[in-house]
């Protein structure tokens, strides 16, 4: 079984794997403890406008998926508080017009798009070598601007209104957290895809809460779950010969069941 | 006597009804006042101090807090808010949370420094939980968190304390416990409470107003019981403008 790890495409893979838990496992944390998955989830599904964007013009999509994702953070971020919208209301129709607007650029482009499965639902065995560079240095970016702003992150998290009258740059800060995590999601699309991205914000995020009562001791452990979720999927994919993007989430929803026993018998004794 | 918090005919209207949540508002705020204000349930008591805090700016009127805009003055305000404003399961502990009282724009990029720690552990002491601080807030009763949430205002030293609702869902014992603090903190800071139980209120605090959209104070600098009494009346009076009797426990 070991010798599978000599193939390039699978030591990629690996690579990769850590990558985007390291990615998920830090803004995940957030996500989950601020309550954010629906939003987040509207900006993952809205990036397919950048992934249509990136077949239209001829560029690489995780390319064009980058400002993309960003530019509707923060469009996201600024309709659902500044406009008497409902967020979820704000978050769903963006949601839907970031989709329908990919869907317009692929459907404008002549000829057939190739790999479009892979960026709805991600395959971690076909990643080139210039995207394993470019989600490094995302999670660079993640890892510096999360260590920069660590206390205020939570402050945010923990009570808006409080860190406001403290004289936070309350706005500024959520936009911040959101544009990390499209950021994030970028980091991601190759391993599991846009439309499954979500689940790898919140599950390692949320079993982590269990046995950890700060957020950085959350962080690591997500990290930790998030790797062998992925490293476990991808292999488990690999033997049975299904697609990895949507074994490395079923791997982590039975994770995530598993660790509701385990819980309560550790609340238990 | 120094004025602190100057409320100038102050309104403010819900959204485009026209729908008065303050009408007309004057209060006058003086150092070391300890001001319970009172009043039936959506009669605009939180409103107030949203806009004491600069979080709602008025439609008309005119607010100052030691002379500058609510904004602009935050720095001398410690703010307790609705036991509601916060997730309770949240992942932290009780000196964290006390520490971002110390948080501001001119923390940003540092790190807390020795004088912050210090200071949490001051503040801590002053609400009798310094004994928790490696808690996880969610282990602490209502009671407790509370105090926990004292302690975030105080260690921002305030020179005014705005309390929204805090003995809301804390027992009668804790709430004894709870304004006792409050009583020692009195000497030092301004404090304003809002609050919908009267009886509670009136055992602690030394000047009482009474809000239902429009304010009723009756302040003088001692208030005997009589002028309490008086101050009870205040809602009920409001009951003939069409506020059903659900205000009031008696009468």
């Amino acid at each position: 079984m070991l010798e599978i790890l000599q193939y390039q495409f699978m030591q990629t893979a690996i690579i990769a794997g850590l990558l985007a838990s390291i990615a998920c496992g830090i803004i995940g944390v957030y996500v989950v403890v601020k309550r954010i998955v629906s939003i987040s989830g509207g900006i993952a599904h809205a990036s397919f406008g950048g992934i249509g964007l990136g077949y239209y013009l001829g560029l690489n999509p995780i390319l064009s998926v980058l400002p993309f994702s960003i530019l509707t953070a923060v469009v996201m971020g600024l309709v659902s508080r500044r406009t008497k919208i409902a967020e979820d209301t704000a978050i769903g129709i963006l949601w839907a017009v970031g989709m329908a607007l990919g869907i317009m650029f692929v459907g404008l482009t002549p000829g057939y798009a190739p790999d479009l499965m892979t960026y709805l639902f991600g395959n971690i065995l076909t990643i080139p070598r210039m995207d394993l560079y470019l989600m490094a240095i995302l999670d660079v970016m993640i890892i510096v601007f999360v260590y920069l702003f660590y206390k205020e992150f939570v402050a945010i998290s923990f009570d808006e209104e409080f860190s406001e009258v403290s004289d936070l740059p309350v706005e500024k800060l959520n936009l911040l957290l959101l544009c990390l995590i499209a950021l994030t999601i970028v980091v991601m699309i190759r391993i599991v895809g846009l439309i499954l991205v979500i689940a790898l914000l919140t599950i390692p995020a949320s079993i982590s809460r269990s046995f950890s009562g700060n957020l950085i001791g959350m962080m690591k452990l997500s990290i930790a779950f998030g790797t062998v979720f992925t490293i476990l999927g991808l292999f488990l994919s690999y033997l049975l010969d299904v697609p990895s993007g949507s074994t490395i989430i079923l791997v982590m929803a039975i994770g995530y069941l598993l660790h509701i026993p385990l819980k309560k018998m550790m609340t238990a004794s | 006597m120094e004025e602190v918090i100057d409320i100038r005919n102050v309104s403010v209207y819900y959204g485009s009804d026209s729908i008065p949540a303050l009408k007309e508002v004057n209060l006058k705020v003086f150092r070391g006042d300890f001001l319970g204000i009172i009043g039936p349930n959506g009669g605009g008591k939180s409103t107030l101090l949203k806009v004491l805090l600069g979080l709602i700016k008025p439609d008309s009127g005119d607010v100052r807090v030691f002379g500058e805009e609510p904004a602009k003055a935050r720095k001398y305000i410690g703010y307790v808010p609705q036991k509601s404003a916060y997730q309770p399961d949240f992942p932290v502990s009780v000196r964290e949370v006390v520490l971002m009282g110390r948080l501001g724009k001119h923390m940003l990029l540092k790190n807390y420094s020795q004088k912050d720690l210090e200071a949490v552990d001051n503040a801590l002491q002053k609400v009798k939980m310094l004994d928790f601080k490696n808690r996880q807030i969610s282990e602490l009763s209502g009671g407790q968190q509370q105090r926990v949430f004292i302690a975030r205002a105080l260690v921002r030293e305030p020179e005014i304390l705005l309390l929204d609702e805090p003995v809301s869902g804390i027992d009668e014992m804790m709430q004894k416990e709870f304004y006792e603090i409050l009583t020692d903190l009195k000497s030092k800071v301004t404090i304003i409470m809002v609050s919908h139980d009267l009886t509670a209120i009136s055992n602690y605090v030394d000047k009482i107003a009474c809000l239902n959209q429009t304010l009723f104070f009756h302040g003088s600098k001692e208030i005997p019981e009589s002028d309490l009494k008086q101050a009870y009346c205040c809602p009920v009076e409001l009951i003939a403008h069409g506020i059903p009797h659900r205000v009031l426990k008696e009468h």
